[in-house]
């Protein structure tokens, strides 16, 4: 979808990352990715992501790959699904930010949980929720992940640990402290991821839910996707602070900002934040910095997206960065990879065929699952 | 058999519920009494931290959003939360919680999660203005996915607080202050204790029960309401006018059956509330009759409530605004001549 070889990492930056901030859009981007190298914010653990983080072993890297590849594809055509008219409603999507779901879930159990937002495919996928289950959801037919009542803004299925992802911005975060709270309690080892966005980092449930699980020490992963706006509002005109990373400072917990398009960045702060809840140690807050490549609803244009940062960011697609490496370093061929590609888009057209034939919900199933119990009425 | 406040039934509801089912756990501000803490704004869940501890009575922050979402998302996950505010109140600063998580998740999910918390919240004016007192119960009946119910002696506090804990579904159970009993001396209290047996019983949603027969008119009421109607039925009684007093017990389900059950006898119908007049559950109940069985009515259907305004303070005001047991008698009266 988008040219360009994949740039090189972002030289380190050092000082003058700081004075860089807020001076325009531009610059605000610039220092980012300096910023991953530079001024990372951490309390606990000293590990900044100075050296680009090795490649994991040749299976691991391909099922990362795949699983990126998966949402890509699924996004895309969901995308022309919409186009065409063949589904209704509207969409959120994720292609842009896949390293973000991928590197963080990649290695969760399926009792982990996973606490997702109104842009929720990604995760869904990356969680392990099947994705003709999700692509029937999408077309709202009764054998879809939700049985067509979630419809793509409420996308899960509690059987991998993705319980329905919440369309209210910011309060899947107060749930996802109660998870975790059960799992501590149930004196499991799971843990919970709990994605949201920049843009809900200032609603009121991110500090009530935060300070609770930091309080308790309870086996949480907060995983804030920044991709510089909620809605068409950039980041910082939102907050006085410079980065969603030192905002858990406040709450006494580490916070990191990383590159959220490197992969393997990604996946190495998320094993460390991942390790530190099952050990007990409490949560972590962890900032990925990305970007969306289509806009943020169906609707919308990015008209508030400057050319050049959009240019910038999607050049950095976050896989063909990944491609680039394994490629590189030989860990897999380009016919490999193509392989990977054409066997995902299979699937995916595939799921679109099954999904399409599948039978619609009868009417009256709208009046079921209001309650638990005595004939589900 | 033991007699007990609601306070202590309820406590006793909830230790015997923690011992029975260790899913069960207790969250909210100062419910725990460890090193002098209050044991619950209302000492409900006084005790409990010594014989449960302190994760199984986990003592919050003040922060309503995190006390639903947890509650939200630990039902989720396995537990069966028990979730406290200190006043009814309070309960707005956590809507989102309430209405968009927990009584949606399950319908959002096609059925495939379930939300088996408690929301226990305390209702009815104490003399504290408009931000201690609002009876908020009525809001929480127009949200399909929760249940309501709002006991109002110490037998149903016991037997219908089991029953939400054991149900699958996020239940809300509205306590009247003045009804709790105890060591309490709140003006206006009525410090009653009931019967409760010792052996272990649940009191099922969607059941009413009627107070006091009678055949000229049904008075349906809830919580503090429930007992002026009973004053005021005693004192009609000797004018010759014979009320029967019927408590909902449980608002969502309703036990509309109870109600036409009885208007078969009276052909008269008065409902008393503490929420305001306005979309309460009277309007609800006064409708479903009117739309249903407005054939079985002599008499047009009368309502009292708190009049549409927030409650407030001084004493000669908050009385005013409150359906009394004077304003009920006269209601009955007039109702006998049309
Ligand atoms: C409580 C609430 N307020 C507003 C909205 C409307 N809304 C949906 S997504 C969104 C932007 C969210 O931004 P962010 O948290 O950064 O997530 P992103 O969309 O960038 O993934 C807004 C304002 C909402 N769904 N919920
Ligand atoms: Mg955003």
């Amino acid at each position: 979808m988008h040219s360009g070889a994949p740039i090189a990492r972002e030289p380190d930056g050092s000082a003058a990352t700081k004075s860089l901030m807020g001076q325009s859009k531009i610059n605000i981007f610039m220092s980012t990715i300096v910023m991953k190298n530079t001024d990372t914010i951490q309390l606990e653990s000293d590990v900044s992501a100075k050296t680009v983080v090795a490649l994991p072993e040749r299976t691991k890297a391909l099922g990362m790959y795949e699983s990126m590849v998966r949402i890509r594809k699924y996004e895309e055509q969901i995308y022309f699904l919409f186009l065409e008219g063949r589904i209704s409603g509207s969409i959120h999507q994720s292609h842009g930010q896949e390293a973000c779901a991928v590197g963080v879930l990649y290695d969760t159990r399926p009792t982990d949980y996973m606490a997702s937002t109104h842009r929720p495919a990604g995760h869904d996928l990356a969680k392990g929720v099947s994705l003709r289950a999700m692509m029937c959801e999408m077309f709202g037919k009764a054998n879809g992940c939700c049985h067509g009542k979630g419809g793509a803004m409420h996308m899960g299925d509690i059987s991998v640990g993705a319980v329905p992802a919440n369309a209210i911005v910011g309060s899947n975060i107060p749930i996802a402290v109660g998870m975790a709270y059960s799992c501590k309690l149930r004196r499991t080892d799971d843990i919970v991821v709990c994605f949201f966005g920049d843009g809900a980092t200032n609603e009121g449930g991110f500090h009530e839910g935060i300070n609770g699980a930091a309080l308790w020490d309870l086996p949480v992963v907060f995983v804030c996707e920044n991709n510089f706006y909620g809605a068409s509002t950039h980041v910082q005109a939102t907050m006085k602070v410079q980065t969603i990373a030192e905002r858990a400072a406040a709450y006494g917990i580490p916070g990191e900002r990383i590159d959220g398009n490197d992969l393997m960045a990604v996946n190495e702060a998320a094993t460390r934040a991942i390790a530190r809840a099952r050990r007990g140690g409490g949560p972590t807050l962890l900032e990925l910095m990305t970007y969306r490549i289509a806009g943020h609803s169906r609707s919308d244009a990015s008209a508030y997206r400057p050319d050049d940062e959009e240019s910038a960011w999607l050049a950095r697609d976050p896989i063909k960065l990944f491609r680039g490496r394994l490629v590189e370093e030989k860990v897999a061929t380009d016919a490999e990879l193509d392989a990977i590609e054409n066997s995902v888009q299979e699937e995916v057209d595939g799921a679109v065929q099954f999904a399409e034939s599948s039978q619609d919900p009868e009417p009256e199933d709208a009046l079921r699952n209001v309650y638990a119990g005595e004939g589900e009425v | 058999m033991p007699q007990m406040s609601i306070v202590e039934a309820l406590n006793q509801a909830i230790a015997e519920e923690m011992a029975r089912d260790e899913r069960v756990f207790c969250l909210g501000e100062d419910v725990s009494d460890a090193n002098g803490g209050y044991g619950g704004a209302f000492a409900v869940t006084r005790g409990l931290h010594g014989k449960f501890g302190p994760e199984r009575v986990l003592n919050t922050p003040i922060s309503e959003m995190l006390i639903v979402g947890m509650a939200v998302g630990a039902a989720m996950a396995g537990m069966r939360p028990i979730a406290d505010v200190q006043y009814g109140d309070f309960l707005f600063c956590c809507m989102d919680q309430l209405v968009n998580q927990a009584a949606k998740m399950r319908y959002m999910s096609g059925g495939r999660v379930s939300v088996p918390m408690v929301m226990r919240a305390p209702v009815g004016a104490t003399g504290r203005g408009a931000q201690h007192a609002q009876s908020l119960e009525g809001f929480f009946t127009h949200a399909p996915g929760l249940k309501v119910i709002c006991p109002a002696t110490a037998y149903d506090a016991k037997g219908l607080l089991k029953t939400a804990i054991r149900d699958d579904n996020p239940v809300l159970v509205f306590e009247h202050k003045l009804l709790y009993g105890g060591k309490r001396t709140e003006s206006g209290a009525l410090s009653m204790v009931g019967e409760v047996p010792a052996e272990d019983y649940t009191v099922p949603f969607g059941r009413g029960v009627v107070r006091r027969e009678g055949k000229d008119i049904t008075i349906v009421a809830n919580l503090l309401m429930m007992y002026r109607a009973m004053d005021a039925a005693a004192e009609l009684d000797e004018d010759d006018i014979s009320c029967e007093v019927i408590d909902p017990r449980t608002l969502a389900p309703f036990d509309y059956e109870l109600v036409i059950e009885s208007l078969r006898k009276t052909r008269r119908l008065m409902i008393v509330h503490e929420d305001t007049y306005s979309n309460g559950w009277g309007a609800q109940l006064a409708s479903y009759i009117a739309e249903h069985e407005i054939y079985l009515l002599d008499a047009p259907i009368k309502r009292l409530a708190a009049y549409d305004v927030p409650i407030p303070c001084a004493p000669v005001m908050e009385k005013f605004v409150i359906p009394s047991t004077a304003r009920i008698i006269d209601a009955a009266r007039s109702l006998m001549k049309m």
